[in-house]
């Protein structure tokens, strides 16, 4: 039984190639997009790309957390890929940290424009909202945030490592499910308080300061939940492609393609939720976001958007036999992770640059975020046993029967 | 409906049924229907039934649903009785799409449910014979259609030999009639063992 992952060369070349090829586009970017104005492109692009990435590693600790509290016994047979992959958010939460912070206090204001205390004295909106909207609070909560997400990310995969060393005993078996209950407990609360609501706030929304949704928050969870899960489909296929986690097949591939699907409608649900209110009071300061999506230039990557992430995977994983194949479930976790990109493209790009551009240096960036991605997880894998072999729910996940 | 001879034997434990359908099948005989008390996971693919197409019959009346919908709102509000609701169009399709996914959800529901009914043969007055009592309290019980090849002796020393209990011999009607559970057949006062119906 292959219980050690080893990162083959291969990968490894190929994660340090496609981090090439992002910090190439980054340079790039420096010397194409410069100035007041011409800067905006540079730092939205990273902006959008650092914290999508960032929030998609971010769900693995909230599958995590959610199959934990709900005494899921089936994930753990791939616990250890989850985990994996939350491990990787150490080094993403610290670029999303380091860039908000350059775009805040480096007074990007074509990003944000509450940045600009001047600007925001004329504006009767923005000083109403300045009692939250400053930087002050920004930052605090970007830090606190950020830093209690490592901490419970870290706090959960040291507790599975450290639990392999045990004795498999009964009382042990309590212990372990207890304790883990508890933090994921807690990490929960965080995470909803944080992903949940203010995060997007803060991140997202505030590029269209005067604007307030609040379905925002929902929406892009629902929008990173669903990558987090496509992208742990992707591990696993990759791990049992190279003959590794034999406890897993086609029954735990199902499931997770089960919330796939469901958590794709989940996002349609909310996105409707978002557009439709919004469209039928029919209120200009609310109407004033979907103005150059739906009757702008964006107008196609707006509907295009819906078809990926909606229309798409609604039909595609409607049947149980393409939930059931690897190959399938590869496909079309990729065409979740890149529609969801692409959500959290015009989500950004219209409300900062404006105009449609082909988005040849925001994919450069996501290039690069998807080699260190693979870097830091096929790290993170070689690093411990890829099965917590004294988890007492083990055996439910080995004879899961969907 | 058609009256044919049974064997039946019952099993304590599905831990004792799983290998005994196994070996059932293997050894040749028709395997009329496995009654248990509770549902069991893989009973199913042990007993050789194919998959159920219960999932596309949902998807037929859901797409139903979506077509009546959409067609019955867009034919209401713009040919039939226009009106001007706010200023938006006559064919809001936002303002649609709640009660296209409410038609939607409802119409694959009772759609598929009156199909299990159906495919399960459950209705109201539609009886069906009972092979054991208890096969709805604690017990599975297995029922082997005789057929002209079956050696009915032989099938019943075979069948204790894996594991039945309380084999006997049954002639009864293998499909369903109408009738009442409360008047034709008083279930646990019955001591016979050779139930006809017909």
């Amino acid at each position: 039984m292959k219980d050690q992952f080893v990162v083959p060369a291969r990968l490894k070349t190929t994660s340090f190639v496609l981090m090439g090829i992002g910090l190439l586009t980054l340079l790039i970017g420096i010397f194409a997009f410069h100035g007041e104005h011409g800067s905006t492109r540079f730092w939205a692009g990273i902006l959008q790309n650092s914290s999508f990435f960032t929030l998609i590693v971010l769900a693995s600790t909230f599958f995590i957390g959610a199959t934990t509290l709900a005494h899921g016994g089936w994930q753990i047979g791939f616990r250890r890929v989850p985990e994996a992959i939350s491990m990787a958010l150490p080094v993403l939460g610290g670029i999303l940290f380091l860039v908000v912070m350059l775009i805040v206090f480096g007074g990007k204001e074509h990003i944000y424009h509450w940045v600009n205390v001047e600007h925001v004295k004329h504006d009767a909106v923005l000083t109403w909202k300045q009692a939250f909207l400053n930087k002050g609070t920004y930052t605090g909560f970007m830090a606190v945030t950020i830093g209690l997400w490592i901490f419970f990310t870290i706090k959960l995969r040291n507790m599975s490592i450290e639990e392999d060393g045990w004795d498999l005993t009964a009382a042990s078996g309590r212990r372990i499910l207890w304790r883990n209950t508890v933090w994921c407990g807690a990490f929960i609360v965080i995470y909803t308080l944080s992903v949940g609501s203010t995060t997007p706030w803060l991140l997202l929304m505030s590029i269209d300061a005067h604007w307030y949704s609040t379905m925002y928050s929902w929406y892009t969870f629902a929008s990173t939940w669903v990558s987090g899960i496509a992208l742990i489909i992707l591990f696993v296929a990759y791990l049992k492609r190279n003959g590794y986690l034999p406890m897993v097949n086609e029954e735990h591939l199902h499931d997770l393609g089960k919330f796939a699907f469901a958590f794709s409608i989940f996002w349609t649900y909310l996105w409707f939720s978002q557009y439709m209110l919004i469209w039928y009071a029919n209120m200009p300061e609310e109407t004033i976001y979907f103005k150059p999506r739906v009757w702008g230039e964006w107008r196609g990557i707006f509907f295009l958007n819906l078809i990926i992430n909606f229309i798409v995977p609604l039909l595609y994983l409607m049947k149980r036999d393409t939930k059931r194949n690897y190959s399938s479930m590869v496909f079309i976790s990729i065409v979740i992770l890149a529609g969801h990109w692409m959500d959290f493209w015009q989500m950004v790009g219209p409300g900062t640059y404006g105009h449609l551009v082909f988005p040849w240096y925001e994919a450069g960036l996501a290039v690069g975020f998807v080699g260190l991605i693979i870097f830091l997880v096929s790290n993170q894998l070689s690093k411990t046993a890829l099965v917590p072999k004294n988890h007492p729910y083990l055996k439910e996940s080995i004879v899961h029967h969907t | 409906m058609a009256v044919k001879n049974f064997v039946v034997a019952s099993f304590s434990d599905e831990a004792v049924l799983f290998p005994a359908v196994k070996k059932v099948r293997t050894a040749g005989y028709k395997i009329h229907d496995v009654y248990t008390p509770f549902p069991i996971h893989g009973l199913d693919h042990a007993l050789g039934l194919r998959e159920t197409s219960l999932h596309t019959a949902g998807f037929i009346y859901g797409i139903t649903g979506t077509t009546t919908a959409l067609s019955c709102m867009s034919w209401v509000f713009n040919s039939d009785w226009p009106l001007n609701i706010g200023g938006k169009p006559h064919f809001p399709l936002p303002a649609f799409i709640p009660i296209t996914f409410e038609l939607t959800v409802l119409f694959s529901a009772v759609g598929m449910v009156l199909t299990f009914c159906y495919l399960c043969q459950l209705a109201p007055f539609v009886k069906k014979h009972i092979f054991h009592p208890r096969q709805t309290d604690d017990l599975f019980v297995m029922a082997i259609e005789v057929t002209a090849k079956t050696n009915t002796e032989e099938l019943k020393s075979f069948l204790a030999s894996i594991g039945g209990q309380q084999i006997n011999e049954q002639r009864a009607e293998a499909g369903w009639w109408y009738g009442r559970f409360d008047k034709d057949d008083r279930l646990f006062e019955t001591k016979r063992v050779e139930a006809v119906n017909a």
